[in-house]
């Protein structure tokens, strides 16, 4: 076989573990081949297949920024099969990884314009990765504003560090959570959508990017319109059952379109013309 | 293009003489009406006069259970060696077979290019056959009753010859191998050549329209066609199976009894199966039949020409003759035109 064999994954080393909340853990992954280590690059909203030989494959995103080399970061669910192995592997374990597949955030559309992330509950895990490029790369965009909503605070991801960012004067980092039954949460409290009457869309140089669970899309979608935000100017990243990441093995297509090649992103625009979508 | 003449009395010593070329497949009678495309000690074996193979000839180029690499601790990945160079002449494919190769060509391809798929391709020398349409081929609607590339030679009937048309260097060089069998093309052989043409074009049966059916079938997506199919529906996945231009795959990892080494292997799968959309976590996006069946007609006649120009069906009727619960993909079709016209 004198081309790259597609299906191979690349041997990467877990070099570190960080529990997040209940069967979510933050993954750091570094590639074993030196050239794979220094050159894989990807851009925020992309995925990769994650191995694990002898159990199978799944699609992750990627939660890490372009802008941190070195080492990739997966947050990932303990819900099936491979997540389910990977949770039994330690750090220096080996796994494998294809990849980085998706259309990713189209970053350079973005620059030069206002950022809106709107991330509920695990949406946070493929936002967190254009957030850090954003910040990365501060001068590009103008007003950056983080919207994430979790249950509780025993349920929001990068919680520690997401805090730390409530002082950061570029980015306006509003955290929510819809119950605080233990009154201890220093932030807002509502469900996410409560936090659009804080602030400010310019709909000319405003893009939204979102991220959440089906029944959050709704509610921030109609947000979003209801302040002349354009269809196009709605990003989504969406979940599917992404197996082969390379458009042939059919099981991600909605419509006309692969999830797993012209997603996983999608603009609302995208989401009225394939009505499966959200 | 190149056009000489066989005798049909000289097809088999033709057929004999390649073996330098590869391995011989053709379709072999298993039942009165049953046939398979299949490996031949002899080119007897062949029968001709099948017009439709249970399977297409996908089988050859991605396989119903395909190991995509080894692995083991001491050898990492290994593709697979064996099979992928195998030499074949897969003789007797029908115009609406080799356009199912050429859609998979386009499927497999791409910027992800699946090697294996195209080593498998390379191998196999396609000597194409004319055909005449029973009452369940609609390739003249959908375009491929014709071919002009896909093959290396093409044969087409015209009495007690076939006109063979050469389609590449090397269906020249198999002419050329053997070329005391052939013989210049004539006159009356043109005239007889015409003459199977149109008669063939009368023959069809079916005929469906898929100009603008993209459109008709964003108008009809919340139609009850859908339902009502999936009432009848058995998800049996038959027609994926049978079908020459369904690639779906599923992917497994097998593990050796050591537990340490061991294969990934992919198996062809179906968009009926009802875990097909199934995610990790429980959620299913197509839980209903009626959303399957309605997933796979988009797919097939919807998004494959927004995303490829055609429509990927070909026709070839084996989705309609193989159905156990009697779905006809025309008669889908036909109503789905005809909804709110009765």
């Amino acid at each position: 076989m004198n081309r790259e064999n597609i299906y191979f994954p690349h041997l990467a080393q877990i070099t570190r573990i960080l529990p997040q909340i209940e069967d979510h853990k933050l993954f750091g992954l570094t590639f074993v081949d030196k050239s794979m280590k220094d050159n894989f690059s990807y851009r925020p909203g992309q995925f990769v297949e994650l191995s694990i030989i002898g159990t199978g494959e799944a699609p992750i995103s990627i939660s890490s920024s372009p802008t941190r080399p070195g080492t990739v970061e997966l947050c990932v669910r303990r819900v099936g099969r491979v997540t389910n192995a990977l949770y039994n592997l330690e750090r220096d374990d080996l796994v494998g990884i294809r990849g980085p597949y998706g259309n990713g955030f189209p970053v350079e559309e973005l620059e030069g314009n206002n950022l809106l992330l709107v991330a509920g509950g695990l949406g946070m895990a493929p936002l967190r990765s254009l957030l850090w490029y954003t910040l990365d790369n501060r001068e590009r965009f103008e007003d950056v504003t983080l919207m994430y909503g979790a249950k509780i605070p025993d349920e929001m991801l990068f919680k520690y560090e997401l805090l730390s960012l409530l002082d950061r004067p570029d980015l306006r980092c509003m955290l929510t959570v819809d119950k605080d039954e233990e009154g201890i949460w220093p932030a807002h409290i509502g469900v996410v959508t409560t936090l659009f009457d804080q602030i400010e869309i310019d709909p000319s140089t405003t893009y939204a990017a979102v991220c959440g669970p089906p029944v959050m899309y709704r509610f921030v979608l109609e947000e979003l319109l209801k302040r002349n935000l354009s269809k196009d100017r709605i990003l989504m990243s969406l979940e599917r059952k992404m197996k082969c990441g390379v458009g042939k093995c059919g099981h991600c297509a909605i419509g006309y379109k692969y999830t797993c090649l012209d997603g996983p992103i999608f603009t609302y625009w995208d989401a009225i013309n394939l009505p499966e979508l959200i | 293009m190149k056009m000489v003449k066989l005798q049909k009395k000289n097809l088999n010593a033709f057929l004999a003489g390649l073996e330098k070329f590869g391995d011989l497949h053709g379709p072999v009678r298993r039942d009165t009406n049953d046939f398979a495309f299949q490996k031949v000690d002899a080119p007897e074996q062949i029968a001709h006069d099948c017009l439709r193979t249970i399977l297409p000839p996908k089988k050859y180029f991605t396989k119903p259970v395909d190991t995509m690499f080894t692995f083991s601790e001491a050898e990492g990945y290994r593709a697979p060696d064996k099979d992928l160079h195998t030499k074949i002449i897969l003789f007797g494919v029908h115009p609406c077979d080799i356009h199912g190769i050429k859609i998979l060509d386009l499927v497999f391809g791409g910027q992800y290019r699946d090697e294996y798929y195209f080593a498998r391709r390379r191998n196999a020398i396609v000597v194409g056959l004319d055909c005449m349409p029973d009452e369940y081929c609609f390739c003249r609607s959908t375009g491929t009753d014709f071919t002009e590339d896909g093959f290396d030679l093409f044969l087409s009937d015209i009495g007690s010859s076939y006109l063979v048309r050469v389609g590449t260097s090397l269906g020249d060089d198999i002419v050329l191998e053997t070329s005391t069998l052939f013989q210049e093309i004539g006159d009356t052989d043109r005239r007889a050549y015409k003459r199977r043409s149109a008669q063939r074009i009368n023959s069809f049966e079916v005929e469906i329209h898929l100009e603008d059916l993209p459109e008709i079938m964003d108008l009809e997506y919340e139609s009850r066609i859908w339902q009502e199919l999936g009432d009848k529906c058995l998800s049996c996945g038959t027609c994926s199976m049978v079908c020459p231009t369904c690639y779906c795959y599923d992917v497994v990892d097998q593990l050796n009894l050591d537990a340490k080494s061991g294969s990934r292997l992919r198996r062809w799968d179906s968009c009926l199966f009802k875990d097909y959309a199934l995610v990790a976590g429980g959620h299913n996006f197509r839980a209903d039949r009626g959303s399957r069946i309605k997933n796979r007609y988009f797919h097939k006649q919807r998004g494959f020409v927004a995303q490829f120009g055609r429509p990927s069906c070909v026709g070839c009727g084996r989705c309609i003759v193989s159905c156990p619960a009697a779905i006809s993909l025309v008669d889908v079709l036909t109503k789905l035109r005809s909804r709110g016209n009765e």
